[in-house]
């Protein structure tokens, strides 16, 4: 099937700036677009929009907390409530129970995220830099990996695989921990080149031995455990390759000399340095992130107008990520009619973004057990919808992200989408409960009081499509709605009082116990309509 | 697996509303099948709802003839001509609307027959109280959130939906045409009904048409994810596999558009001839919220009221037709109901305001014909405090279906219903 091209070049866009274009903005740079934050940013201009977006400074969030002990077990070294970040050993037992703790932590930081691309930085670039708790077996490791993606997030993309270079979760998953001079490991040399940085495109002639090249000038970079709250890599020179590394022409047969004992360690630069001055470096990452934000296919018109100037920005400014950020998101092609709404959403878009946009109300942080579990729970679904964050597929990241022709429509089959269903469903009818009566759920009557005139049955339903869709639906469709459901069958705009009577009843007669239950259950069958229409999976 | 673990449990199969093309179709969540279930029903009857969505005037609808000068003189801007109301065999003193020549006919043929003043003690003039009463078949002054018909089904298809669908029930129990699932068939956990919400998604679906819209970047990914939702919903292909076994209709039906109701039934018919061993369908047709101008001027038998009950007559005649034309006819028992009905005085406006008791019509080739109860007594100097009393409630009708109609213990009807009501003499 042909798929319809997206107008609009990297120049500046100068069109109307208004809730809609900040409804796309931040549908793609947060997860799901809060009608506060809509309201807000809408008021202001795009430019300024975009430097709160991607200019405000963040401090690195509280670490994750022992919120794992129960009846039957209790961590020996890390009290209740305290970070375990700082422990000392970890048994099997404190792994698996401290990466639930981690993927919990991380789930809610993207549900309490500030209004800025960070959090969404963070997960493209785990899908790039693909790493597996599971594989990798180190809790501590995992959340510093995460840690080091926030640190770099938007910063300097050359020193962010040079940190990666050294991660220790990233020695382990990759095998760099092994690659030494005797049989040098070729799997992080490999990676490098294959997924992070040349990539595979139609521009990227790298070869065999070049892995093998790559390989030898990384060998030596080790895990230093001794502590584990101190986990670390560093460079062991006397498993350093000291010969020096022939590269192909790719590389335009660039040799990079072998350096003795500690200076060995100075090789990755070289490395870097050769490897960063190909161009495809620069249009790979571009093309990653078009394919995140904007849309899953390049066609010939984007590659040239777009992924090209953006590569163009990206090495003109030495492989600063925000400036290529800035200009794709001020771009005339990112606010095309045609870009928007044309994005599947990923998992964690859906459960994130609907928790966020619905405006779900968690637990007191002091209650920090209760939204560990919430959040948890928030996790599992997202991976039951095939988004596991920790532990994507493989090295390559989600499948959504480079496999062709589908890209994100691997998000949905017959599998997922009724996951995606049974999920919505039960966030707006029953919620998740926890003991002591805690649940979460969404809240139709709260959200609805939140519209402008949600007293008014057609408003109220084009303010709530509005809010949560990317396109209006077909008038006949609303009109369904509103008969269909508001109105218990009755037709035709005289009708419409008598929904306007049973709204306002909710505050003039609060204790009028059948009129908030036929409101909210009312309420309850809109949104559940709303959230199973196929719209609702688009953003 | 318990109920209550189902709940808890959001892995496994619950009801899943899936859609295409704005059909919305509650599927299931496949759950390996297990044993074959011990009550579930055996006979192959079906009862359609027909829901008078708005609160029908049912004092021009049904006539207390006997009383003409005193209706005449409670409602004279919409009474309707002495001369032009319809008779019923046997019963002289009721007489119908000039619209409901084809209902006289059923009547006439002994295959419809009528409930006087039907309604609840203490009855609720609010649309959507006194339509979820109906629905729940509640008390005036309890709210229960289970719908009649969700715990009938519940009853007799336990733990639906766990294991559904299965050899011995592989299609839905219910199934609301033209609009969402009502409260209706909510039963204690979960809704025990699917909608087809407009009858074009219907003959989209069985067709196989998917809205196409793939200029633009989001209409190509939409047609991706609604042909998913089609692939998904374990309901879609059964109901198409029925859809597509029937060939041929009643040429009788009105052209698609011109009586919605009609439309709807025309669908019911299809499916239940189709072979699908659903036991209850509703649908919908309104608005019968009457408050101004319900007659025209000059000649009151035509007007908005009128077309309304045309409506309602035409569709259930051709309705009736077409199922025995498709020979399922001795299967089916249909029920007209409505919230409430309205004001014995008209308004100065035309029209009539929020009442109580209303008639209810059943049909059917195997029902009793005939009235049930007799005419409402209309009140000298008619005030607007002036309502329809009650004389049956609304209950004793379910609870007829149920125990005549579905042949349920009556310890089964008293547990559906929360109470004991009188049995008519309906079927």
């Amino acid at each position: 099937m042909s798929v319809p091209t997206a107008n609009g070049s990297i120049k500046k866009y100068r069109g109307k700036w208004n809730k809609e274009q900040a409804k796309h903005l931040l549908k793609r740079t947060m997860f799901g677009a809060k009608k506060e934050d809509v309201d807000f940013f809408a008021s202001q201009s795009l430019h300024k929009t975009i430097e709160a977006l991607i200019n405000t400074e963040e401090e690195l969030p509280q670490p994750p907390l022992n919120n794992y002990n129960d009846d039957k077990y209790s961590d020996t070294e890390i009290k209740i409530g305290e970070t375990w970040i700082t422990a000392a050993k970890q048994t099997g037992m404190e792994i698996g129970r401290r990466r639930n703790s981690f993927k919990s932590w991380w789930l809610a930081l993207m549900i309490n995220q500030n209004k800025t691309i960070k959090e969404k930085m963070v997960l493209f670039w785990h899908n790039h830099f693909s790493t597996e708790t599971s594989v990798v077996d180190n809790a501590t490791s995992s959340y510093k990996h995460n840690v080091l993606l926030r640190q770099h997030a938007l910063g300097n993309f050359k020193e962010m695989v040079k940190a990666i270079t050294y991660d220790p979760c990233m020695l382990r998953y990759l095998n760099g921990n092994n690659n030494v001079k005797k049989a040098p490991d070729e799997n992080y040399g490999r990676e490098l080149q294959e997924l992070f940085t040349v990539g595979k495109g139609s521009g990227s002639h790298y070869t065999e031995a070049d892995v093998k090249a790559a390989a030898k000038v990384l060998t030596g970079f080790r895990i230093d455990a001794k502590s584990l709250s101190n986990i670390k890599g560093i460079f062991d020179a006397a498993r350093h390759d000291e010969t020096d590394k022939q590269f192909s022409s790719f590389y335009n047969n660039t040799i990079i000399k072998g350096r003795k004992g500690k200076d060995g360690e100075q090789e990755l630069d070289d490395l870097l340095n050769m490897i960063f001055s190909q161009e495809e470096v620069s249009k790979f990452i571009c093309r990653k992130l078009y394919r995140f934000f904007v849309y899953h296919s390049i066609d010939d018109n984007a590659e040239k107008n777009i992924i090209e100037p953006l590569a163009k920005t990206f090495r003109k400014k030495n492989y600063e990520i925000k400036p290529v950020l800035t200009q794709l998101f001020s771009s005339r092609h990112f606010f095309d009619d045609n870009n928007k709404g044309c994005i599947i959403k990923n998992p964690v878009d859906f459960t994130v973004g609907l928790c966020r946009e619905y405006n779900v109300q968690f637990p007191n942080t002091n209650e920090y057990v209760d939204v560990y579990a919430f959040c948890l729970t928030l996790q599992q679904q997202t991976a039951l919808m095939q988004q596991n964050i920790g532990d994507p597929p493989n090295v390559a990241g989600w499948p959504a992200y480079y496999q062709q022709p589908q890209y994100d429509k691997i998000w949905i089959n017959s599998d997922t989408l009724p996951k995606r269903n049974v999920f919505t469903d039960r966030m707006i009818n029953n919620g998740f409960a926890r003991p002591a009566n805690k649940k979460i759920i969404i809240d139709a009557v709260a959200f609805a009081k939140t519209l402008n005139n949600p007293s008014n049955p057609e408003d109220l339903i084009n303010e709530s499509i509005n809010l949560l869709y990317m396109m209006d639906l077909p008038d006949k469709e609303k009109q369904y709605m509103k008969e269909g459901i508001l109105l218990s069958g009755l037709q035709g705009m005289m009708s419409d009082h008598y929904w306007t009577d049973a709204w306002n009843k909710l505050t003039t007669k609060p204790d009028d116990v059948a009129n908030k239950k036929d409101v909210t259950n009312k309420l309850k069958k809109l949104y559940k309509y709303l959230m199973n229409l196929p719209q609702y999976q688009l953003c | 697996m318990k109920r209550r673990d189902f709940l808890k449990n959001t892995a496994i199969g619950v009801a899943l509303p899936t859609f295409l093309n704005g059909i919305s179709l509650k599927a299931l969540a496949g759950t390996p099948l297990m044993h074959a279930l011990s009550n579930y029903m055996h006979d192959d009857k079906v009862l359609v709802l027909i829901q008078l969505a708005g609160g029908n005037d049912g004092l021009n609808t049904v006539i207390p003839f006997d009383q003409y000068s005193l209706y005449n003189a409670a409602r004279t801007n919409i009474a309707l001509p002495e001369d032009k109301v319809l008779k019923l065999n046997g019963y002289d003193a009721t007489v119908l609307h000039p619209a409901l020549a084809d209902m006289q006919k059923l009547f006439n043929d002994g295959k419809l027959g009528i409930v006087q003043a039907v309604s609840y003690p203490k009855p609720n003039f609010s649309h959507f109280r006194a339509t979820d009463i109906w629905m729940t078949a509640s008390d005036s002054d309890k709210v229960v959130n289970t719908g009649w018909a969700g715990r009938f089904l519940n009853q007799q298809f336990p733990n639906f939906p766990n294991n559904y669908p299965n050899p011995q029930m592989p299609d839905p129990l219910a199934i609301q045409v033209g609009s969402v699932i009502s409260s209706t068939f909510q039963g204690p956990a979960f809704t025990m009904g699917l909608a087809i919400s407009n009858p074009s998604n219907f003959y989209n679906l069985i067709e196989g048409k998917v809205n196409v819209d793939s200029n633009t970047r989001w209409g190509e990914q939409l047609d991706y994810l609604e042909e998913m939702s089609l692939k998904t919903d374990q309901y879609a292909d059964v109901i198409k596999k029925a859809a597509l076994k029937i060939t041929k209709q009643s040429d009788k039906y009105p052209a698609q558009g011109k009586n919605p109701l009609a439309d709807q039934l025309k669908i019911v018919a299809r499916l239940i001839a189709g072979g699908l061993k659903t036991k209850v369908y509703m649908v919908n047709t309104g608005s019968f919220d009457t408050h101004a101008k319900q007659t025209d001027d000059a000649d009151k038998t035509i007007g908005t009221h009128a077309n309304l009950l045309k409506r309602v007559s035409e569709a259930v005649n051709v309705f009736m037709e077409d199922l025995n034309y498709l020979q399922v006819g001795d299967r089916v028992m249909g029920m007209t109901f409505s919230e409430f009905g309205r004001r014995i005085k008209s308004n100065a406006s035309g029209g009539t305001d929020h009442g109580a008791a209303a008639p209810v019509f059943y049909f059917g080739n195997k029902v009793k014909s005939g009235v049930i109860g007799k005419n409402p007594t209309m009140p000298t100097n008619a005030t607007v405090n002036d309502n329809v009393a009650m004389q049956h409630d609304f209950r004793s009708l379910y609870a007829t279906v149920l125990q005549n109609w579905f042949n349920l213990q009556p310890t089964d009807v008293q547990n559906v219903l929360n109470g004991t009501y009188p049995i008519l003499n309906m079927v």
